[in-house]
This record gives structure tokens, C-alpha cells and sequence, in this order.
């Protein structure tokens, strides 16, 4: 080191401090979020091993459990009108729900992160187009969209699945795009366009790493926007159809009896809720963890 | 050694402009234009450093810029080793890229935030596609943050465990990466604080000594453009209204606008201090959307006449090597 300037300051290593450890600590701060990944496991859990810990099968009629009330005749959440176990079904119908919830949510990112990038990174006439085009989904009502596509199609897991992102995936794409925009004016961008870099290259390198935060929020918010669609669509009769179950369609199948057997309606709905709510309070607490603000604190 | 670097000059930037559109809507034509650069010429000899200075938004980060043809020029031309810039193609450009290089005002925002110091570095390498081999490649960072005097535990690191002046190192170790013979140096201490930058401008000329590097510095801080510069320009609202080598430009300055900048210069001794000639200009920057006619500053000149708003004064050779563009030079 004859002609290097080597100084105190240069040679100083700071104490490691990773980015993710500074994320999970402030993660760990939101109650309501660290709670909502205990409830967003066990439903998990009942759902991947809803063979295993169901009581019953969730399909076997047993007419003379007809209406059986909660922890009556063997039934811990009581049954249906055919004598059907809640508590199995619930289980079961998880899988559903969830999995629809989960498979919208991929194509909902999938497609929003690709075309807000593109939007974003290109900008001028093909942003206009992609903007307009997001613009003219959106002035749609979702519930009326929903529809009148399930009305068309056959309903079917994968089914359900695209006609979900196919009404959601504007939030994503708009909020893509609005990170990607600010990043491409961002130094570290420009720097890599006079290294040589193509488009491809910035895109998957530099913008997609940094837009991953925000990524993260929008997908466990598209979660819960895609399980309460979901049951919306199989509460009107279009979705997942019986005897299969999904919160949804043991809602529907409910209505009729909510005086007389309440049990049958409140505990599907109960379980929609808290699935919903956990996922938004994970996003919320994703999001206040992820700050860029306070994650590059330079303290 | 080229044809293209005759009488030594790498670069020559000719009669430089960039103007940008602003406003106007889907169905009409822009409003206005910005006149950010407006017919910018000078030549950069090679190994030596030419100090581009001027407030705010004179423009001279754009033709930084257009020189890396991060902004195409709206004419003029850009000749870097005998071949122009302006006209080049894509793939041409990506191979001209190895050669010039640049180094960024913000160590906060000039890295990005999600990658390692080691890719970082070796980034440049991945993109042409040189030193393939992993471990190859991991020798060629440790030895360049060496040069930049760093130490190799830092390529492990990330942008934000690291020091205004590590991340400006490493910045200045990214550059050197691609062996550049050109690097334009936009504000490169200007967001440091006044210990770390005499430390950046020192490993800056170290470097210069090492590899030959030749140097477009820009920046606003006349003291700094001093140390380092061999010759300065001085811009004002796009165009170059001065150009000497560094003691000519300092002790003997021939435009009104390059004596008020140096008696802005506050001189470290209280009485001297005192006593001197300050000039404090009128007024304000007149917009570039509408430079003012004739010479673009007459409105604020101390000692303008009559045919100043009337007639563009040229950048002409008042002295040998001292150019200026003023009708009373």
C-alpha cells in the first residue's frame, strides 16, 4: 500500500448488521402481525393436515346428527344439515380457500410485478397504454366483474384462480410501477446504464431486489382480497361447488338455516374473518418493517 | 497508442446542446424547452483533469451526462479517441462504456442498496463478461479494493454498513473496474464531509498517478476544482463562459461571472478577508426555459454595456489557452 491513500475511516469495518435482522426486529415490534403469523400457521397447519386431525370424514352423512349442536354427539363445532361434521369440513374447506387465496395471489404478483417493471422501467407511450389499461379494469366493480366472468366458466380450482387475478392484479401493477419509477432515476440505476447494463439486466438486478418489500406487502394483501373473493363468489353459488367445501359455499349452504342452526353459518364466517384480518395485519406489519425509510436509518 | 488520440486529446465535446421538452400533454407538443446545455465545446487532453464548475443547474451534470450518453446530446458532438459518441449504435456504445466511466455525487444512492460491496464491484466484469472464472473474479475485487484502500472483509458487506466515504470508495473502485482511460467525476465529494473529501480527492489523484486516468471533475466547490484541476471551465446557464488553465482561471480571471464566483470564496484569514473586493451579484438565475438574448449574463453583469443584450459574445482565445466569452475580455 505505497501510493493508496489508506485512512482510519477506509479501514474501519463496521459491525454486521444485516438487512433482514433489522426487518425481523422491527417485525417483531407489530403484535397484531406477529399474532396474525400464529393464526395464518394453524390454519395452514389444519389445512396441509386436514386428513390427519379431522374428526370425521368431511363428506359422510349422518342424518341423525342432523343439526347437532357444538360439542354434541361427538361434534366439537356441531354439523350441518346433513349431519356433516363443521369442524372437518372447516378444515377441509381451508385447503380450498386458501389454496385459491395463495394461487391468486402468485398470478396476481407474477403479472403485476412483470407489468409494472415494464411500465415503469420503459415508461412513455407503453406506460400510457399499460396505465390505461389498469385504469379501465379498475373503473369495473370487482364483485360485478367476478360475476359475470364466473358466469362464463366452469367452476374449477384453476378457474377461480385466474378470474381472481384477473380483477386484482391492478394494485399490484400500480404499485410496481410507482417503486420502479423512482428507483430509475436513483444513481445506483444510472450507474449501472453507464457500466454498459441492459434493460433486462437493471430490470432483474437492480429494480426487482429493490421493489421485493413492496412486493411482499401487496402479495399477503392479495391473499386476503383472494380468500374473501373467493368466498363471495361461492356464497352467490358460482364457485367451488358442493359437496366439495370452501368457506365460502358452507356460508351459503348456511343462510337458510342461521335462526335455527346458527353454529352451521357463524363458524365459516368466523374462520373467513380471521383468515382476512391475519393476512392484512401480516401485510400491515410487512409493510412497517420493510420501510425503506427507517430501514436505511443512517444513523 | 491511436491515431485518434493526436496532440494527446481523448475527448472533444462540439458545440454540445440538450434541451428538454417540458410540459405539453397525450395530443400536444411540448410547452417549452429547457435549455440545459447550450453549445458547450472544450477538449480534455489525456492524463490530465479538466474542473467543470458553475451553480446549481447550469448545466454542467448534463453534459456529464451527455458525454456518457446517458442523455443523448440534442446536437452537437461527443469525439472520445477519435470516434463519435453521438452517432453510435447500441452495441458499439456498450463496448465504448468499458472505456469511460463514472463516478457519482451520492454515496447514499449511487449503490445499490440490496447488493454486496463485492458484486457491486465486480458487477462492471459480469456485465461485459470478463473474468468469468468466480475465483478469478473475487481476486480482481479484493485487489481493487485494495487500490481504493479498502479491505477485502468489505466486499461482503452492504452499502449501508459502510461509511459517506467507504461507499464513495467503493464507487471509485466500481469505476476502475473496467481499466476506463476516461472517468467523468460528478461532484464526487460534494456530499462528504470536509476531512473525507481532501481524503477522496487524494486517493482520486493517486489513482491518476497509477493508471493514467484522465478526468472531467464537476463540481460547484471552486477550492476543491482548484486542487485537483489542471485547467477549468466555468459554466453559466449552459454555456461555458470561461476556460484557463488553473492558475490563469484563479489569479487572472477575464469574465465578470468567474470574478464574482472567486470573491465568493471566503480566504482563511480574517483581515484579508475584510479588506478585499466583494462582488455580490444582482438578482437571480434567469430561467433556462428562457436564457436572456445576447450574452445570457448581462442582466446580472457589474459591467455590462449596451451591445451585451444585443450580441452573443463567442468563446474566443483572449490569451494563449485562456478562453472567455465576453465583448469586454
Amino acid at each position: 500500500m505505497s501510493t493508496v491513500t489508506t485512512t482510519a475511516d477506509a479501514l474501519a469495518v463496521p459491525a454486521r448488521q444485516g438487512l433482514s435482522s433489522l426487518v425481523l426486529a422491527r417485525f417483531a415490534r407489530h403484535r397484531p402481525a406477529v399474532a396474525s403469523v400464529v393464526v395464518i400457521a394453524c390454519l395452514g397447519l389444519g389445512a396441509l393436515l386436514a386428513d390427519r386431525v379431522s374428526p370425521r370424514d368431511p363428506l359422510r352423512i349422518e342424518l341423525a346428527h342432523k343439526f347437532a349442536a357444538p360439542l354434541t354427539k361427538g361434534h366439537l363445532l356441531g354439523a350441518d344439515e346433513l349431519g356433516r361434521d363443521v369442524l372437518s369440513r372447516l378444515l377441509h374447506a381451508g385447503r380450498i380457500s386458501l389454496s385459491v387465496g395463495l394461487a391468486a395471489m402468485a398470478v396476481t404478483v407474477v403479472v403485476g410485478t412483470v407489468l409494472g417493471s415494464v411500465a415503469g422501467y420503459f415508461g412513455r407511450s407503453l406506460d400510457a397504454v399499460l396505465l390505461r389499461l389498469t385504469d379501465a379494469m379498475l373503473s369495473f366493480p370487482p364483485i360485478f366483474m367476478l360475476l359475470a366472468l364466473a358466469a362464463f366458466v366452469r367452476p374449477s380450482l384453476p378457474s377461480m384462480t385466474v378470474i381472481i387475478a384477473v380483477t386484482s392484479w391492478m394494485d399490484v401493477t400500480r404499485m410496481v410501477r410507482g417503486q420502479v419509477l423512482s428507483l430509475r432515476e436513483q444513481e445506483f440505476v444510472t450507474g449501472a446504464r453507464a457500466l454498459g447494463a441492459g434493460a433486462a439486466r437493471i430490470m432483474v438486478r437492480h429494480l426487482f431486489p429493490n421493489t421485493v418489500g413492496i412486493i411482499a406487502v401487496a402479495a399477503t394483501l392479495s391473499v386476503a382480497r383472494a380468500i374473501l373473493l373467493e368466498s363471495y363468489i361461492s356464497f352467490l353459488g358460482y364457485g367451488i361447488q358442493p359437496p366439495l367445501a370452501s368457506w365460502g359455499n358452507m356460508l351459503n349452504n348456511a343462510q337458510s338455516y342461521f335462526s335455527t342452526a346458527p353454529w352451521v353459518a357463524i363458524f365459516p364466517g368466523l374462520v373467513i374473518t380471521l383468515a382476512v384480518t391475519s393476512f392484512n395485519f401480516l401485510g400491515d406489519g410487512l409493510r412497517d418493517a420493510l420501510d425503506p425509510r427507517s430501514v436505511q436509518s443512517r444513523a | 497508442m491511436t491515431a485518434a488520440t493526436r496532440d494527446g486529446v481523448i475527448l472533444e465535446v462540439r458545440d454540445l446542446v440538450k434541451h428538454f421538452p417540458v410540459g405539453g400533454g397525450l395530443f400536444s407538443g411540448p410547452q417549452a424547452m429547457v435549455r440545459a446545455v447550450n453549445g458547450v465545446s472544450f477538449t480534455i487532453r489525456k492524463g490530465e483533469t479538466l474542473g467543470l464548475v458553475g451553480e446549481s443547474g447550469c448545466g454542467k451534470t448534463t453534459t456529464g451526462r451527455c458525454i456518457l450518453q446517458l442523455e443523448r446530446p440534442t446536437s452537437g458532438s461527443v469525439v472520445f479517441e477519435g470516434r463519435d459518441l453521438t452517432t453510435m449504435d447500441a452495441p458499439e456504445l456498450r463496448k465504448v462504456r468499458r472505456t469511460i466511466q463514472v463516478i457519482f455525487q451520492d454515496p447514499y444512492s449511487s449503490l445499490n442498496p440490496r447488493m454486496t460491496v463485492g458484486q457491486i464491484v465486480a458487477e462492471p466484469m459480469a456485465v461485459h463478461g470478463l473474468v468469468t472464472d468466480a475465483v478469478k473474479r473475487q481476486a480482481r475485487v479484493r485487489e481493487l479494493l485494495g487500490r481504493v484502500g479498502l479491505l477485502p472483509q468489505h466486499a461482503a458487506r452492504y452499502p449501508h454498513e459502510l461509511s459517506g466515504g467507504q461507499r464513495q470508495r467503493v464507487g471509485i473502485a466500481r469505476a476502475l473496474a473496467m481499466e476506463p482511460s476516461l472517468i467523468v467525476c460528478d461532484e464526487p465529494v460534494s456530499a462528504l464531509d470536509v476531512s473525507i473529501q481532501a481524503q477522496i480527492i487524494n486517493l482520486l489523484e493517486d489513482l491518476q498517478a497509477e493508471f493514467g486516468l484522465t478526468y472531467l471533475f464537476v463540481a460547484h466547490d471552486l477550492a476543491v476544482v482548484r486542487h485537483i484541476s489542471d485547467r477549468v471551465a466555468v459554466m453559466y446557464l449552459g454555456k461555458i463562459v470561461e476556460l484557463a488553465p488553473r492558475k490563469e482561471l484563479y489569479d487572472e480571471p477575464l469574465h465578470p461571472y468567474t470574478r464574482a464566483l472567486l470573491s465568493a470564496v471566503p480566504i482563511p484569514d480574517p483581515e484579508l478577508e475584510m479588506r478585499r473586493e466583494h462582488i455580490v451579484l444582482k438578482g437571480e438565475v434567469p430561467s433556462p426555459l428562457k436564457p436572456p438574448p445576447g450574452c445570457v449574463f448581462h442582466p446580472r453583469c457589474p459591467v455590462a454595456i449596451d451591445r451585451c443584450s444585443m450580441e452573443v459574445p463567442p468563446l474566443r482565445e483572449v490569451k494563449p489557452g485562456h478562453w472567455a466569452a465576453c465583448l469586454l475580455a
